[in-house]
């Protein structure tokens, strides 16, 4: 009896050193970037893991250097997403709910060709975008960014289209027999009941535009002040200012991470159902 | 008592050859005229809509259609070029026809023409309908009965359009359009405008498959199966055997040890990885740190030696990885019933034998298409090798990539650096190829024992 405790204590022991072990390897990185901020010393690459000064000035720095304009990249991104996001949530759950609760003839057919179309790189596509968008005149503009962004939609309903196959039948049957159309089920039964749908649907599209550095990149070509942040700070790390921008790099990422960071961690309960769901679509 | 007609979605409809035969005056009009039978049932506005539509698709085709499909057959037969002008006697530089815009032409009036054919269906469909209705003695349906329909029985044709829409000029088109160049010579000897480039038929599949690109395809393919394969496992495998840990009997602060884990997923993959290659390179801190700690002497070449930048990248990969199987796993856990496993412990399993064949299984069953998912990301897994090695290091026996590039990155390359568009487009068609049979064949045998389980 004593044995056995004793074996079981000692178990727990070991797990919590892997796990605390494990945890200091995951933090390590994140704790560097944040002190790197803050250091006033150094370029890319030191020799010791603390400053040896801390300073605010990488950050007002990202925000004074006119070359590197961080301040607009920011209202850039801000603009972009909420913009993109407000369309792009509407669109995606118009998708998902025909694809889900109308009925119509081609349905099977589409759900197969949007299967289809998904599993072809993105990139494969993104230079006749690109010549799509410069012969309509769109290049380097937001507005080219929101198009693009926004038009991803129609392909991206498999995880609203899993929640809206969970909703009872019976609800809109009872509706449609007090006379509802199915605009009216959609807008005052459906959505109402979605809410932690949309909500997930508009801050995954909201926050898709803080980490696309590539499309972004080449609809935007080299004019800098309507780089979004993503492309902003990748554009510091070039060979020629990687080690004197590294540490303004480091305030920008520490910026740009906290919102995303935040809303991640409000969001990634809807993420594991997300996961789980993909497993029924059809 | 009921305000709503009943409507079954799917009537059987009498074929559209019969109709011909059997219907009268102006719907067999209808099939040169479109709207002809609805303007001759007083549907004014829908018939004219069809009428106008039709108008408009001929006169683009004569004035421009025919133009464009000429066009994409020849790609262009005048060069840009110098040419002698008499007013001011000398050469001067005189554009030619641009191959790229011609294709993008095309493939536009291929798509405008399938429209109308749609178009030109749904007319027909409409001019059925009411030739049925009045078979029947039914009354046809007002404009304002159409439109009505529109936000209930067609309710999807309302709320698709807009996103479709996008699908097609953004998704589709540029696709077909990349489809199509992997058939010409668009690369970096036959570059638009100043040159023209032509169909050349399977040519650069196989110079991809059995020419000399197959020295760089085959090595690339390899590395990226090998990738996909390692990083799927490793993360799945690690990420369940963390979340079993967090979630064991005994141990406390299970929510703080899950948030350090789940904060990581949550930064941006170009900040963590721009991070992780600074860290690995050469003068970077764990090269130092392992230094001034005195267990090597000389920096580790993490991304410089190509079979350690290999094992680099698949580490790496777990840092960002793990967590979200981590997370995922504790879900499946957490609905885990415990009854059963109260029952294997009564016949006397073990813990081992309770992972083995209760737990595990349960995890991988849940957990199968996105597994799936995961390889096929894997497989086009940009960030990861662009941001954290960019290729390298350099491989000379490669033509534009380096030891690490998967077949994406070689894609962007091929685009980006060697101006191989035609190479680029095979590549990406090969990457499709491979992902549809995998994910044919993975969902086939998921679904296939999910029957039997």
């Amino acid at each position: 009896m004593h044995s056995l405790k004793g074996v079981k204590r000692r178990n727990t022991m070991i797990l919590y050193v892997l796990l605390i072990v494990m945890a200091i390897v995951w933090v390590v990185p994140i704790l560097w970037i944040i002190l790197t901020s803050f250091r006033g010393e150094g370029g890319a690459f030191v020799n010791y893991f603390w400053p040896k000064t801390y300073t605010f000035h990488n950050y007002i720095q990202l925000f004074t250097n006119s070359q590197y304009p961080f301040g607009r990249w920011f209202l850039n991104t801000l603009f972009v997403s909420i913009v993109s996001g407000l369309i792009s949530t509407a669109l995606v759950l118009a998708m998902a709910y025909s694809l889900s609760r109308l009925k119509f003839k081609l349905k099977g057919p589409f759900l197969k060709v949007a299967l289809v179309l998904n599993m072809f790189p993105g990139f494969m596509a993104m230079f006749a975008v690109y010549y799509i968008l410069k012969a309509a005149g769109l290049t380097q503009s937001l507005f080219a960014l929101i198009l693009v962004y926004v038009s991803g939609a129609g392909l991206a309903f498999y995880i609203q289209k899993g929640f809206f196959d969970t909703i009872p039948y019976s609800l809109d049957e009872s509706a449609m027999l007090d006379g509802a159309t199915k605009w009216q089920i959609f807008t005052k039964i459906t959505l109402p009941l979605s809410k932690p749908i949309i909500v997930f649907t508009a801050l995954t599209a909201f926050t898709g535009p803080w980490m696309d550095f590539i499309f972004a990149q080449v609809i935007m070509g080299d004019n800098v002040k309507n780089y979004t942040v993503a492309i902003g700070l990748y554009s510091m790390m070039t060979k020629e200012t990687a080690n004197s921008l590294f540490m303004s790099f480091a305030a920008g990422a520490v910026i740009i991470a906290i919102p995303i960071t935040i809303l991640f961690i409000v969001l990634q309960r809807f993420y594991v159902s997300g996961v789980t769901s993909g497993s029924v679509k059809g | 008592m009921f305000k709503r007609k009943k409507h079954s979605t799917f009537e059987t409809h009498i074929p559209l050859t019969k109709l011909f035969k059997k219907a009268d005056g102006v719907t067999k009009a209808s099939y040169v005229v479109m709207g002809a039978a609805n303007i001759a049932n007083k549907q004014y506005l829908k018939g004219f809509v069809f009428l106008l539509l039709e108008v408009t698709w001929i006169a683009w085709l004569l004035t421009a259609g025919l133009k464009a499909y000429y066009n994409m057959v020849t790609l262009g037969t005048r060069a840009q070029g110098l040419v002698y002008d008499k007013k001011i006697g000398i050469s001067v530089l005189k554009a030619g026809d641009n191959s790229m815009l011609l294709l993008l032409w095309g493939m536009l009036a291929v798509i405008i023409t399938i429209l109308f054919v749609l178009l030109y269906r749904a007319s027909l469909a409409s001019a059925r309908k009411i030739w049925e209705l009045k078979q029947a003695g039914d009354p046809l349906p007002t404009l304002r009965e159409d439109l009505g329909s529109l936000l209930d029985e067609k309710l999807h044709v309302t709320l698709m359009a807009i996103p479709m829409t996008g699908v097609l000029f953004f998704t589709i088109l540029p696709l077909i359009y990349m489809i199509a160049i992997a058939f010409t010579s668009y690369d970096h000897n036959h570059l638009p405008p100043k040159n023209l480039f032509s169909w050349v038929g399977f040519a650069n599949f196989s110079n991809v498959i059995s020419g000399q690109m197959a020295h760089t395809f085959f090595p690339v393919l390899a590395w990226t199966l090998i990738w996909a394969v390692a990083a799927t496992v490793t993360s799945f495998f690690f990420g369940v055997i963390l979340a079993m840990m967090i979630n064991a009997k005994g141990i406390k602060g299970k929510k703080v040890f899950r948030t350090i884990f789940i904060l990581t997923m949550a930064i941006p993959a170009f900040i963590s990885l721009l991070i992780m290659n600074n860290m690995f390179a050469d003068g970077g801190l764990v090269n130092t740190m392992l230094i001034n700690s005195g267990l090597i002497k000389t920096s580790l070449p993490f991304f410089t030696n190509p079979l350690f930048a290999k094992f680099t990248i698949i580490i790496v990969n777990l840092w960002i990885g793990i967590p979200a199987t981590m997370l995922v796993t504790t879900g499946i856990l957490q609905n885990q019933s415990e009854e059963q496993i109260e029952a294997a412990e009564i016949d006397g399993a073990n813990k081992f034998q309770i992972f083995k064949s209760i737990t595990f299984p349960q995890i991988v069953f849940v957990m199968a298409p996105s597994l799936i998912q995961q390889f096929i990301g894997n497989v086009n897994n940009f960030n990861v090798i662009y941001l954290l090695t960019g290729g390298g290091p350099t491989n000379s026996n490669y033509y534009g990539a380096g030891s690490t590039d998967l077949l994406i990155t070689w894609l962007y390359n091929l685009t980006l650096n060697t101006a191989d568009y035609n190479l680029a487009s095979v590549i990406g068609i090969l990457i499709f190829i491979l992902s549809a049979t995998f994910s044919l064949v993975a969902y086939k045998k998921i679904s296939n024992s999910g029957m039997e389980a």
